[in-house]
C-alpha cells in the first residue's frame, strides 16, 4: 500500500514491468491538492524519468502514464482506466512478455521433443 | 561530496553485452547524496539492464549490493565471498571506488556506469556546483573563503583577467568571474589588504601536477 505517490520511485515502476506489467498507469491526487505537499509532483517527475528509460530500452514510453484525480471522480478514473487499457491493448504485450511467451514455447517444444 | 553523473543507458549495456551474471554495485557515499550511485540508482539500473536485456531476448542474472563506501577495505571486502561468482562488476561509485574495487578483485572486469565529476556542493536539490579541485595548498584565508583554482576558469592567482565583463567569466554567461566574487567578498569583510598577501607564484607540485598524490599518517598506523 502506497500512502501517496510521492512514494513511488523509478525502481518500483520498472519492477513492475519486470513483474510481467505490460503497462503502469499511475494514479494521484490532483496538482496542487496533495495532503503532503507535492508528493504527486515528485511522482509524475519520477514517472517522466521512466518513459526516458523505457523509450531508451525500446519498451516504449507509451506503457506509462500518470493520471490526477480526486478521490470523488469515480467515473473519471474508471474513464481514465478503460483509455489506459485500450492504449495499452493497442500497443500490443510488452517486448519482455512477448520474449518470455517465445522463450516458453521454446522450452516447451524442447520438452515436448 | 564527489559528484557524478550517470553513463547513457546505451552505453552501459554495451558493456555489459559480453556478460550474463553481473554484479551492479553502489555506494552509500558521496553518489549517494548527489543521486547516482545509491541503493535506490542501483536497483533502478538492474532493472533497466533486466528488462533491456530481456527485451532483446537474452536474460541476465545481476546481483543488486550497495557498500557503506567502495574507497575502504573494510567495506569492499564484504564482497569477496561471491565476487567470484559472477563474471564483472558494474559499479556506480566515484572513480576512486571504481578503482578500489578493480584493485582488490583482480579477476574480476570492472565495468564504470557512472561519469565522475568533481569536489562540489550541493547549491539546491538537483544541482551541483564544483567548489575544490584539491590542489594540496589551500589560500582560502587570503580569499574570502572563495577558491581561485576553482572559480576562475584560468585558475589565475592574482585578480581577474581582461575576459570579466560585469562579474561574469568569458567562459560561460552563466560562470561568474571568480575573481570578481573574491574581490567583492574582501570588500564586504574589510579585508582587501590579503589581496596583497597572496603568493607571488602558486606551487602546483601539491596539485595533480606531481602525479598521483598520497596521504602518510604515521600516527595512524
Amino acid at each position: 500500500m502506497l500512502p501517496c505517490t510521492g512514494r513511488i520511485d523509478e525502481a518500483l515502476l520498472l519492477k513492475a514491468f519486470e513483474n510481467g506489467a505490460d503497462g503502469v498507469m499511475v494514479v494521484g491526487c490532483l496538482e496542487g491538492d496533495c495532503h503532503y505537499v507535492n508528493g504527486n509532483i515528485r511522482a509524475r517527475a519520477r514517472v517522466e524519468r521512466v518513459y526516458g528509460i523505457l523509450e531508451t530500452i525500446n519498451i516504449g514510453p507509451d506503457r506509462i502514464r500518470m493520471y490526477n484525480l480526486s478521490a470523488g471522480e469515480g467515473s473519471k478514473f474508471a474513464a481514465y482506466a478503460n483509455e489506459f487499457v485500450e492504449q495499452i491493448l493497442e500497443l500490443g504485450p510488452s517486448p519482455i512478455n512477448v520474449a518470455r511467451t517465445s522463450t516458453d514455447g521454446i522450452t516447451s517444444q524442447e520438452e515436448a521433443a | 561530496m564527489i559528484t557524478g553523473t550517470p553513463k547513457p543507458i546505451g552505453e552501459i549495456l554495451e558493456m555489459v553485452e559480453p556478460y550474463d551474471k553481473i554484479i551492479v554495485a553502489g555506494c552509500h557515499g558521496c553518489v549517494t547524496v548527489c543521486r547516482v550511485g545509491g541503493e535506490k540508482e542501483v536497483q533502478v539500473l538492474a532493472s533497466t539492464i533486466r528488462l533491456a536485456r530481456e527485451a532483446g531476448g537474452r536474460k541476465i542474472e545481476i546481483k543488486e549490493v550497495s557498500l557503506e563506501r567502495q574507497c575502504d577495505p573494510e567495506y569492499v571486502e564484504l564482497m569477496r565471498p561471491y565476487v567470484e561468482d559472477y563474471q564483472a562488476v558494474l559499479s556506480i561509485a566515484c572513480g576512486a571506488g571504481i578503482q578500489f574495487l578493480a584493485e582488490k578483485f583482480t579477476v574480476t572486469p570492472l565495468l564504470p556506469g557512472i561519469n565522475t565529476g568533481f569536489l562540489g556542493v550541493t547549491e539546491r536539490q538537483g544541482e551541483w556546483a564544483e567548489r575544490c579541485q584539491g590542489c594540496g595548498d589551500c589560500v582560502l584565508h587570503l580569499t574570502g573563503g572563495i577558491c581561485p583554482v576553482t572559480r576562475c576558469a584560468k585558475s589565475l592567482f592574482h585578480g581577474p583577467c581582461g575576459g570579466s565583463v560585469q562579474g561574469v567569466c568569458e567562459v560561460d554567461k552563466d560562470i561568474k568571474c571568480g575573481w570578481q566574487l573574491i574581490i567583492d567578498r574582501l570588500k564586504a569583510l574589510d579585508q582587501m589588504d590579503n589581496y596583497g598577501k597572496l603568493k607571488p607564484y602558486k606551487g602546483w607540485s601539491s596539485a595533480r601536477d606531481g602525479g598521483p598524490r598520497r596521504i602518510l599518517r604515521e600516527d595512524m598506523i
